[in-house]
């Protein structure tokens, strides 16, 4: 249910959208209350599992931090107010909210202005303590017309809160790389909001493998027209885990687009992933163009995938929006064709899980990340299919 | 010398009414060397005794059997029917998103042979097979099948043919919606493939055209899920004329 109200006498047609699929963003605690686990954005989260996670009792822990940032990168700190002050898309969810209030300030990179990475920035961030809480707050800012990579890598044991966000400047080039890499025992909450400038291209890749609970929302706004986004997303959820990605992408200028491909798979007792992607095409977003697509691979009994695609359409002026959203199992007609010319079934269902991820990951464009990912992939294969070198017969 | 033996072969498929028998006792042999056309109208079950003889998953062998030099291929699994020497060129080729047709044709020449293809001279080959039936080399890097028109697909099946070498191969309607050009290209793939001698082909057709170039030994009129009559060469020449109502209209009055 979608209610628009149009502010009068403002020449250029303001207007504010009221909708249960994206919750007002502020910075104000108050504004985002303990979920009781009703609310449409929280029905999919397994709470219990959170252990009081979003009380938001203070905590003074940290990840520790290693970045490998090239010449043209400057990193700074700032309070929270300032961070605020840089007109951050504000936190959509109490998670988020809770990482930029408890934080106590905010890591900013900065990229100037006109200027091109060579090589990637690569930050590192791991945990050692599964109940340890630590609240992060991190602030990537690309000057107009440069050019970066930046690869965010997370890896072993805390109950994280984060909010990331992405500040591309007018007619930047953005490639933003996300890894989830969580040892078992983990839990993140995080944001990760975008605001995107006039002609701007930014593509982000996220990647979720590890982790007991990981819920990640994405949320995209544009600063001008122009901009263009890809988001791609892969996870491999194993027995147990909880993946839950949310995707929102608010075409709020005229002549944006967005492009949204994720594809997960799913193994083992309880393995549970969550796919919603919402689109909001405000009226005065003529000319844009989305399609977004969520894929899940059903590799055994007992998983569950959520997948909700959304469209709110305010104009009709545009040139495109869709979506889709396909669940499955293992197409026999693929693994037949595959077996067929002496494939062995293990070896094709790889093939085939391979096959269904490997599209993402060449998008990565960092070749050591992409061979990593691969490798990981492999390894969870592994649990599933059997040796994946069992080629010869 | 080798040696593929339909016998009094009877193959179910399921359907939203239960089972329903498709392949009504089909008795065929096919010695190397030998070229056998099997002809039938649309729904005769043509199909349905290449896919049965691969081992689809949705056909169910009730009685009667396949052996390849003597073995009994009915209960093996779809890849072991395939190192026993069995190749299918399907009428539609499936796709299969992000699998290079390199990637795919080392694994499946790697699974029959045993020991991996060296690399050296296998680009080599692929490269050299792909280019024969008129396919470029971007094609090895493309995802197997993804976005290949149907004459791609079908050129395709004949470039891993080719490749793959196998004793046996069953061409279900490789001619189905070829143009000239590609029916003269798949055809002559064909021929290569059969030109040692020591190869046996099963060719299922709708149409005599692909005739003109692929010569048979044989010819087997197929309907109503079993053979009904055979013949020479010749016998696809009378079938241009009449058409095939003369056997439907027998086996309407048999049944």
């Amino acid at each position: 249910m979608t209610v628009t109200t149009a502010v009068p006498n403002v020449a250029e047609a303001v207007e504010t959208v009221a909708s249960h699929l994206h919750p007002v963003a502020s910075f104000d605690l108050a504004d985002h209350p303990i979920p009781s686990g009703r609310e449409e954005v929280w029905r999919f989260t397994p709470l219990r599992r959170l252990n009081g996670l979003l009380d938001g009792a203070p905590s003074a822990a940290h990840l520790n931090w290693s970045a490998n940032a090239p010449a043209g990168v400057i990193r700074s700190e700032l309070d929270t107010a300032a961070a605020i002050a840089l007109n951050l898309p504000a936190p959509v969810d109490r998670p988020s909210a809770l990482a930029v209030a408890q934080a106590g300030g905010a890591v900013l990179y900065d990229v100037a202005a006109n200027a091109e990475l060579d090589e990637p920035l690569v930050i590192e961030v791991s945990g050692d303590d599964p109940k340890a809480t630590v609240y992060g707050q991190v602030i990537f800012r690309i000057g107009a017309n440069a050019s970066a990579t930046i690869v965010l890598r997370h890896t072993g044991s805390v109950r994280y809160l984060s909010s990331v966000s992405l500040l591309v400047g007018d007619g930047a080039h953005l490639n933003f790389v996300g890894l989830q890499d969580w040892a078992a025992d983990t839990v993140h909450l995080g944001h990760i909001g975008m605001r995107i400038g006039r002609d701007a291209r930014v593509r982000t890749v996220a990647a979720s493998l590890g982790g007991d609970v990981v819920r990640l929302v994405e949320t995209a706004e544009y600063d001008g027209p122009g901009g263009e986004l890809e988001q791609f997303g892969l996870y491999f959820v194993d027995a147990g885990q909880h993946i839950e990605h949310r995707m929102f992408v608010d075409h709020n200028q005229p002549s944006t687009r967005s492009k949204v491909d994720y594809r997960g798979a799913l193994q083992g007792k309880d393995a549970h992933s969550v796919w919603v992607g919402d689109v909001l095409i405000r009226k005065i977003a003529e000319g844009i163009n989305t399609y977004e697509s969520n894929k899940n691979l059903v590799l055994t009994d007992g998983c569950r995938a959520d997948s909700v695609p959304n469209l709110e359409i305010e104009t009709g002026q545009i040139e495109g929006a869709g979506h889709s959203s396909t669940t499955g199992r293992f197409d026999d007609e693929q693994l037949f064709y595959l077996r067929s010319r002496g494939i062995p079934e293990d070896e094709a269902r790889r093939l085939v899980v391979h096959g269904f991820f490997v599209d993402i990951i060449r998008r990565i464009g960092v070749a050591d990340v992409e061979e990593r990912l691969l490798a990981a992939v492999e390894k969870e294969l592994e649990l599933v299919v059997g040796n994946p070198d069992s080629v010869t017969p | 010398m080798s040696e593929l033996v339909i016998s009094n072969l009877h193959v179910e498929v399921e359907t939203e009414s239960g089972p329903k028998e498709i392949l009504k006792g089909v008795n065929l042999t096919v010695a190397s060397g030998e070229v056998h056309a099997i002809m039938g109208p649309n729904g005769s079950g043509k199909s349905t005794l290449a896919y049965s003889i691969a081992g689809h998953p949705k056909y169910t062998i009730t009685s009667g059997s396949v052996k390849l030099d003597g073995v009994e291929l009915s209960t093996l699994s779809v890849d072991q029917r395939a190192k026993a020497g069995l190749f299918l060129a399907m009428q539609y080729p499936i796709e299969v998103p992000g699998v290079s047709v390199a990637n795919f044709l080392r694994t499946a020449k790697t699974a029959l042979s045993g020991e991996a293809p060296k690399v050296r001279t296998w680009v080599k080959d692929v490269n050299a097979a792909l280019e024969k039936v008129g396919l470029d080399g971007t094609f090895a890097a493309r995802s197997l099948n993804e976005g290949f028109s149907g004459g791609e697909k079908k050129r395709n099946e004949i470039a891993q043919l080719e490749l793959l070498a196998p004793k046996f191969a069953i061409l279900d309607e490789t001619d189905s919606g070829l143009d000239i050009d590609a029916l003269r290209i798949v055809s002559e793939g064909v021929n290569r493939f059969t030109a040692p001698g020591d190869r046996g082909v099963l060719l299922i057709t709708h149409y005599t055209r692909i005739l003109n170039y692929i010569k048979p030994d044989f010819v087997h009129v197929f309907v109503d899920g079993r053979i009904v009559e055979e013949g020479g060469a010749e016998l696809a020449d009378q079938l241009e004329i009449d058409g095939y109502d003369k056997f439907v209209k027998a086996a309407k009055v048999d049944a």
